[in-house]
């Protein structure tokens, strides 16, 4: 069983999502902020009409903010009763991965990081970790 | 006016359309039976539509239209149970039987009645074919003249409403990206552009109120259950009600019809176990056995007022008063301030209700913050008027619709954002050297003094946790924008940097991540296509009250200051205000409910007492140039049309009026009295704002006011 996956990167670190949960990938785009939103709620965004909840994908895993020279790009996609935007660092390619390269999380994996990831594909020289969408939509203080 | 009769008729409406489309149904099955006389499942089709129609003439009373249809489906059954063969003739029978039921339904939409003999020969076609060696029955064609078809039910077709939600989304798209082209065509020269703009622009708006108006519904629809919801409540109770409708045809959209059933419901419910009396104490009180419901819907400046009221007992404020207190909802001296309209608002209050012995003794609030909860859900506001004996008004505002709102664009804190127009209440700009005139703060909580009225404020930046724009140096150019908002605790004023123009946005709701904000109702997409975040007026409100209590705290501590004999350093607020032409007075704020404008043709005479007509009572007023001025005679002499300025004082459900020459302002002083007690009706005098004050005790200028009328009166008598 192969599985189609879209990648992105967070810093150094290599993440995928499934690619039938990606709508579609965005330059930056104009937002508006949210006054006394939580943290991890970076804007609402114009997607053709329709508005979209911006989640900074770095705040919700516990990673710093990235360099200002990261402009950033939105990853939207479909969850069974939203449409969300991750912002990421930089999206890139889509990958066909085997079953066989699969493995659960693994246990030493700690803090927000561990509650938003399905699992790890290990690569020939590196990881990439498996977002959980669903899991990585709601927000810190829900998935407790 | 009430009525069975207007309902009646939507029913036959209905079911004149109804039946004209089984009828058309029928024809085509009739038509395709005949064919293929053995297709079992089409006979059954023909005879389930010949049963409906007869069942529904049954409940209507069309015995008429009820005889013939049964005949039909006696004929009907003799086929499916095989005794009867399906020959030709039976069909032209059939078919006949449907042409006079197509006449006799146009016949009855004219006159509303059934008109004689006119199924005769199809009925003896009908009676020939079901016995068992029929006879040719003739056939002969009744002659009907061709009657001018007037708009007919005919005109009417059944969509579904999932369909009519996704047309009113896609308008609501096409609304934003018309908003879009507008400004686009604003910044262009090109004439034609413009034009086509403008045309665009016209053509959206006919749109969207063409398919606004198709998910439009009567009101009356939801009414209809009343008249008999009045009967069996009001004959439970043992009481005599007459339920009068008005405005059954006002329409709204079909979402909002729903949701405010149920609170109308509660509402007509609460007027008749609470507000009628029973036949015995309304004639004891003078009044008609029977107790009146009215129910009347109208539009008024785009929105659909509904008011439910009744001419019972009304509301006792004092009532109110106490339980509030004794549920701690308000403190004492905070209810003291309070009009009469403010307390019996209290009654929306959650907790207000939930205490047994409160809604015992008030005889309402049972779930009235639901009523009010259920309202504000979709945009609605309630307000409640009552007078003593003569019975209680709800007043309910809604909106048209729920997905394209109007509402008032504001920005703070260098954001944008929209307020729904239905809270608004009016819009005030202040030069800097007003506002710091008429700010002011208590406890660090902002006031406004709007018409006499203390408007408490907010600022929305700081609700917001938004920072507050960079200071203009040049402080004429700062104008202060106060927008008056309407909410549950009363009217109060959010200040915000700039206010710009009113629009129609397309309501959108936020995220699950965002739902846990208060201050949101949901966002929108303005023509420039950026987002704007929709507050929510409730919401923002719950942020006044949390600044009401802070001044209660402050009142509370104020009231224990009283009690001890000196004063002490806190301050205390005091009206200032000036009779005469020298020297300033002031009263205690604690002691004034309100502060009142008469014309001077409203005064009337009670006796030698002046009084005026004020909230539906009579308020004697008290003219303070005659009681502490030491010549003072007759008021100043003022034109007719001079306004009249008048403290508001009320004690124990009493009101009485101070008839002073100005006011002045609010000072906020310790009370420390250098002079106590220097003559009657005088609590003693201090220096406020480097003037000689005197301080009034408005207890004993009541005394001194009885006791003035009475010298007055035994004068009058005198000369008599």
């Amino acid at each position: 069983m192969n599985t189609q996956v879209c990648t992105f990167m967070l810093g150094e670190t290599l993440f995928g999502v499934d690619v039938s949960a990606v709508q579609e990938v965005l330059r930056p785009q104009a937002m508006t902020l949210v006054p006394l939103a939580p943290p991890v709620v970076r804007g609402l965004i114009n997607l053709r009409g329709q508005i979209i909840t911006a989640i900074d994908l770095r705040e919700r895993l516990g990673l710093p903010p990235a360099v200002a020279t990261v402009p950033g790009m939105n990853l939207v996609v479909r969850l069974p009763d939203e449409i969300l935007s991750f912002l990421v660092d930089e999206v890139g390619e889509v990958m066909n991965l085997s079953e066989d390269q699969f493995e659960d999380t693994p246990v030493t994996l700690q803090g927000a990081i561990s509650d938003v990831i399905t699992g790890v594909y290990k690569l020939k020289d590196r990881l990439l970790l498996l977002l959980n969408v669903t899991a990585a939509a709601k927000l810190p203080a829900e998935s407790n | 006016m009430s009525n069975p009769a207007d309902n009646n008729a939507d029913i036959i409406q209905e079911f004149l359309a109804e039946t004209r489309e089984n009828m058309d149904m029928m024809e085509r099955d009739l038509v395709t039976w005949e064919k293929q006389p053995g297709d079992r499942e089409m006979l059954d089709r023909i005879f389930r539509a010949i049963h409906t129609l007869k069942g529904t003439c049954g409940f209507l009373s069309f015995p008429k239209l009820e005889l013939v249809a049964h005949q039909a489906e006696n004929l009907l059954s003799l086929i499916r149970d095989g005794k009867k063969e399906a020959e030709p003739k039976v069909v032209t029978v059939l078919l006949q039987v449907l042409d006079n039921v197509r006449r006799h339904l146009s016949q009855i939409e004219r006159t509303g009645e059934e008109k004689s003999d006119v199924f005769a020969s199809v009925l003896a076609d009908l009676q020939a074919l079901q016995e068992a060696n029929p006879q040719a029955a003739p056939v002969v064609a009744v002659e009907w003249e061709e009657e001018a078809q007037g708009p007919s039910a005919d005109n009417s077709l059944r969509v579904e409403v999932g369909l009519l939600d996704r047309l009113m989304n896609l308008v609501g798209e096409l609304v934003l990206a018309r908003n879009q082209i507008a400004q686009i065509g604003l910044r262009e020269d090109d004439p034609v552009m413009k034009g086509a703009s403008q045309k665009l622009s016209h053509i959206t708006s006919e749109l969207q109120s063409s398919i606004m108006k198709t998910r439009l519904q009567p009101i009356g629809n939801v009414w209809s259950k009343f008249p008999r919801l009045v009967r069996d409540a009001a004959l439970a109770g043992g009481k005599k009600i007459r339920l009068e409708l008005s405005g059954q045809q006002t329409e709204l959209d079909k979402s909002i019809i729903e949701a405010v059933k149920d609170p109308l419901t509660h509402l007509i419910r609460n007027c008749i176990d609470h507000g009628i009396e029973t036949p015995e104490r309304r004639m004891t009180a003078g009044k008609p056995e029977e107790g009146v419901i009215r129910l009347r819907a109208f539009h008024e400046g785009g929105l659909v007022l509904v008011e439910i009221g009744d001419d019972g007992a009304g509301i006792r404020p004092e009532l109110i008063r106490e339980a509030a207190i004794r549920r701690g909802l308000v403190n004492m001296t905070k209810a003291d301030t309070l009009t009469d309209h403010d307390l019996i608002q209290l009654i929306f209050v959650p907790g207000f209700s939930t205490a047994r012995e409160v809604t015992k003794l008030s005889g309402r609030g049972v779930g009235m913050d639901v009523v009010k909860t259920n309202l504000e859900r979709i945009s609605g506001t309630i307000d409640v008027i009552s007078s003593l004996g003569e019975g209680t008004l709800f007043k309910i505002k809604l909106p048209l619709t729920l997905a394209i709102i109007p509402a008032l664009i504001v920005e703070s804190g260098g954001g944008r954002f929209a307020i729904p127009q239905i809270s608004l209440l009016e819009v005030i700009r202040l030069d800097p050297k007003s506002a710091r005139e008429k700010i002011e703060g208590i406890d660090n909580i902002p006031f406004y003094r709007l018409r006499g009225r203390l408007l408490p404020l907010v600022y929305l930046n700081r609700e917001l946790g938004l920072k507050s724009p960079k200071k203009v140096s040049d402080e004429t150019s700062q104008m202060i924008h106060i927008v008056v908002l309407e909410s549950h605790g009363g009217p109060f004023g959010l200040i915000v940097d700039e206010v710009r123009d009113t629009e129609e946005i397309v309501v959108k709701p936020l995220g699950r991540q965002l739902k846990s904000l208060a201050v949101f109702a949901g966002a929108t997409i303005m023509g420039d296509g950026q987002v704007v975040l929709i507050l929510d007026v409730t919401g923002l409100a719950q942020g006044v009250r949390s600044g009401e209590a802070v001044e209660q705290r402050n009142t509370q501590k104020r009231g224990k200051i009283e009690e001890a004999p000196k004063q002490g350093p806190t301050g205390e607020e005091l009206l200032l205000f000036q009779i005469g032409d020298e020297g300033q007075w002031a009263v205690r704020l604690s002691e004034v409910t309100r502060l009142e404008e008469f014309n001077f043709n409203e005064i009337e005479r009670e006796g030698v007492a002046a009084v005026v007509q004020y909230r539906g009572e009579i308020m004697p007023l008290m003219p303070l140039r005659q009681l502490l001025l030491p010549n003072g005679k007759a008021p100043r002499v003022a034109g007719l049309e001079d306004k009249l300025q008048v403290i508001v004082h009320s004690k124990d459900g009493a009101r009485c009026g101070l008839w002073v020459d100005k006011i002045i302002d609010i000072a906020k002083e310790p009370l420390v009295l250098q002079r106590q007690k220097s003559s009657p009706g005088i609590l003693g005098s201090m220096v406020i704002q480097q003037k000689v004050t005197q301080v009034i005790d408005i207890e004993s200028l009541i005394k001194l006011d009885k006791a003035r009328n009475l010298l007055e009166m035994t004068e009058v008598h005198g000369r008599n």
